[in-house]
């Protein structure tokens, strides 16, 4: 096959294109600059798309053997993925870039070019496992990114190629160094690669501007402080509250939900933000297909973590699962991905959470 | 493998590969007062009367250096300090819209840190400057212009500017003129004397001699303030110990270029045009930029409507066949081309654009193989095109 490897100059898609080469396909690199004012240099382990990554990137692919270039998608991926960030956070919402840039960028504008070039699929550094048609966890679970390649269809996966699901990351940087790759012990990305200095919340004031507005508790109604932004909470999120006074029951007191229309944070304590009923839309299924009916699966409602068994109603685009661990924090935007046992069944976009089952469930 | 891309950089001459590997086995610092010194000292000596001899200089005009970027630098940016330096006024330089980056950003630079005023001036749509537009710009304020740097030939579409008319506008102003005939040397007649410019910047590696090896061809009554201090080489304007190799690698470069110019570029020039036709012929609405007859023998810069010159570029090296886009490269992502831009073009039109140079050791095999790989990579690219990322 002509595979188009996604190359960030990191080591684990270094590893993967080595693998993807050594699998006996005609493989190619290509770095995506998505920065708009790419900075030359990288501070540890943030930022992303450096000159000094794609310059990592292109080594990694001399050593490799194979021909590279740089797509620039700057535009594309501002548009996609960095407008789309601070929009769902502008309307409440706690959206998971990494996602969106798997669906919109790495398996669709790179995806479809790449088609239309002559490749047969676009292999990435993403650490989980693809096998006809079949997503499922990587066997490092502590890296484990289905998560965020769950939004993917049937059609973006049956272009796709993950070489490194088998292998533990801690495998991934011996087996580059046993390559010669001189990334193998380059530090790990963390964070949102577009905002550099890791401070979200400054990100998204300087795209939206101060606004002052009232944090008020959930059961008295009363304002225990003040906020210069509602963009800038989570649900779940109890540091940076800076409540002027303490609840009534002087118990700490955590985002439970973001009101954007009224510019309001809503607070109150932790047993409240327990969600036993998680509804979400837009769903997408892996194979292509709908459930006959209702599941019974596992159910993941953050990148890292917050997984608990569930009964899950399919209905059209949209579905409720009823979990049975209770999660806290389960913040509209991010994505509920349902699992059987460690293979991916589907993805949807979450819209509420509940601590009971909600009046609307009766409607289903 | 078909190698399209002489104007990046051509394949170094045999001759000249054994007259470097022999100077790089001699011992001596051409500084030193001792017997290898000497030796030394006579081998790059004869280097510059050679290349003297070869452009139409004088031997005491050469100044070697490391390459044209740094002749363009010394000369933009040491002529603008020498010509402020005696009248405080002269802050104004003049130079065109399509110069090589080595002019542009060290003017660009001579503006943001050395008060320097700049003056761009416009080419028609062939990318020439007419002689009226600098006098023009020159008449706006005749007291208060430093230098003029026009290039004598385009990199990216080959066209060739009127150099001795832009010098002799220049010299009724009394205001020195430089001039970029990186492209120029070799390719097309080039006589420092005759053509009456006060500096111009030569390099090896374009005409089959090595990188990092070239010079500025400096007047002696053209002040010249040094960018790097040191041995006092050069005239003391180009400190450094002096490269032997280098030199001599330069001087049989551009003697074998300049005596084989008017045979290879007749040869080259043919092979280029019987590109052009048969690309022109089976992609009717490709378009070919620059000069339709005052240009470079070797380059055929074509755009080709609805598609990415990088896609373009990609799906050819696939196949074989080495180009360029033509483009310049920032922090690692192409950048519409400047130059076409400057001619006229839409940003989307500057992507979709591939610059063909062909050179010394071009065959007609290379044409063959380049006109076959382009037609299918068009139709590719144009699918491409449709789903492009960006706009």
């Amino acid at each position: 096959m002509r595979v188009l490897a996604a190359m960030s100059g990191g080591v684990d898609s270094a590893v993967a294109t080595a693998r993807a080469v050594d699998a006996g396909h005609d493989v190619t690199g290509v770095h995506l600059a998505l920065s708009a004012a790419p900075a030359t240099l990288r501070h540890g382990a943030r930022g992303c798309c450096t000159l000094e990554d794609a310059n990592d990137a292109r080594r990694a692919a001399d050593v490799l053997g194979i021909p590279f270039y740089i797509w620039d998608l700057a535009e594309r991926f501002r548009e996609d993925v960095i407008d789309d960030f601070v929009d769902e956070y502008a309307a409440g919402r706690t959206p998971n870039p990494c996602l969106r840039c798997n669906e919109k960028i790495k398996f669709s504008a790179v995806l479809d070019r790449a088609l239309a070039l002559g490749f047969d699929a676009v292999a990435t550094g993403h650490h989980a496992r693809l096998a006809d048609g079949r997503l499922r966890r990587s066997v490092d679970q502590a890296k484990d990114q289905s998560y965020v390649l769950a939004v993917c269809t049937a059609d973006q996966l049956a272009h796709a190629m993950f070489p490194l699901g088998d292998i533990t990351k801690a495998e991934v940087r011996a087996e580059a160094a046993r390559r010669g790759l001189a990334v193998a012990d380059k530090p790990d990305s963390h964070d949102i690669c577009f905002i550099a200095d890791g401070d979200t919340r400054a990100f998204l004031t300087r795209r939206l501007g101060e606004r002052d507005g009232p944090i008020v508790d959930a059961a008295s109604g009363q304002e225990l402080g003040r906020h210069h932004g509602s963009f800038g909470f989570t649900v779940g999120q109890r540091r940076g509250l800076d409540l002027q006074r303490p609840a009534p029951d002087g118990e700490p007191r955590y985002v439970l939900a973001i009101r954007p229309v009224d510019n309001t944070v809503v607070v109150g304590p932790r047993d409240q933000l327990a969600a036993h009923v998680v509804e979400a839309e837009r769903v997408v299924w892996t194979s292509g297909q709908a459930p006959a009916g209702d599941l019974e699966c596992d159910v993941q409602l953050r990148a890292h973590g917050m997984t608990s068994t569930a009964s899950v109603r399919v209905d059209g685009h949209r579905v409720v699962a009823e979990l049975r661990e209770p999660q806290t924090g389960v913040a509209p935007g991010q994505a509920l991905v349902l699992y059987d046992g460690d293979e991916v069944v589907g993805s949807a976009t979450i819209t509420a959470a509940h601590a009971a089952v909600p009046s609307t469930l009766g409607q289903l | 493998m078909p190698y399209l891309d002489h104007a990046a950089t051509t394949p170094v001459l045999p001759e000249v590969i054994a007259e470097i590997t022999s100077a790089l086995a001699e011992r001596g610092n051409p500084s030193s007062l001792h017997a290898s010194g000497r030796r030394a000292r006579r081998r790059v000596e004869e280097s510059r009367e050679t290349i003297a001899a070869a452009l139409g200089a004088r031997p005491s005009e050469v100044v070697l250096t490391a390459g044209g970027t740094e002749a363009d630098n010394l000369a933009v940016k040491g002529i603008y300090w020498a010509r402020r330096a005696a009248d405080p006024r002269r802050r104004r330089v003049i130079t065109s819209s399509v110069e090589h980056h080595a002019v542009l950003d060290a003017v660009e630079w001579l503006a943001e840190h050395e008060q320097a005023d700049v003056t761009l001036l416009p080419v028609d749509r062939h990318a020439v400057v007419a002689p009226e537009a600098l006098r023009a710009a020159i008449e706006a304020d005749p007291g208060d212009v430093a230098l003029v740097s026009v290039m004598w030939a385009n990199n990216e579409v080959g066209s060739v500017q009127p150099v001795a008319e832009l010098a002799a506008v220049a010299h009724e102003y009394g205001v020195p003129f430089h001039t970029d005939a990186v492209q120029a040397v070799g390719a097309v007649p080039v006589d420092f004397a005759a053509c009456g410019v006060d500096a111009l910047t030569m390099t090896g590696h374009k005409l089959g001699g090595p990188v990092g090896a070239g010079a500025l061809l400096l007047r002696r009554d053209v002040a010249c303030v040094p960018l790097q201090h040191g041995g006092g080489q050069e005239r003391d304007v180009r400190s450094g110990t002096l490269d032997v190799p280098g030199a001599v690698g330069l001087a049989g470069a551009t003697r074998i270029a300049v005596e084989r110019r008017a045979e290879v570029a007749a040869r080259v020039a043919a092979l280029r045009d019987d590109l052009v036709t048969r690309v022109l012929a089976a992609v009717p609405d490709a378009r070919l930029n620059g000069h339709p007859t005052d240009r470079l023998p070797g380059i055929a810069n074509l755009t080709f409507p609805g598609c990415e010159g990088d896609a373009l570029l990609m799906l050819l090296d696939a196949a074989g066949v080495e180009c360029s886009t033509g483009s310049a490269c920032s922090a690692g992502v192409a950048q519409p081309s400047h130059v076409l831009i400057a001619l006229g073009a839409g940003p989307a039109e500057a992507r979709g654009t591939l610059r063909f140079s062909l050179g010394h050791t071009s065959t007609r095999a290379d044409v063959d193989a380049a006109v076959a790989a382009l037609v299918p990579a068009v139709a590719r690219a144009r699918r491409a095109g449709l789903t492009s990322v960006s706009a």
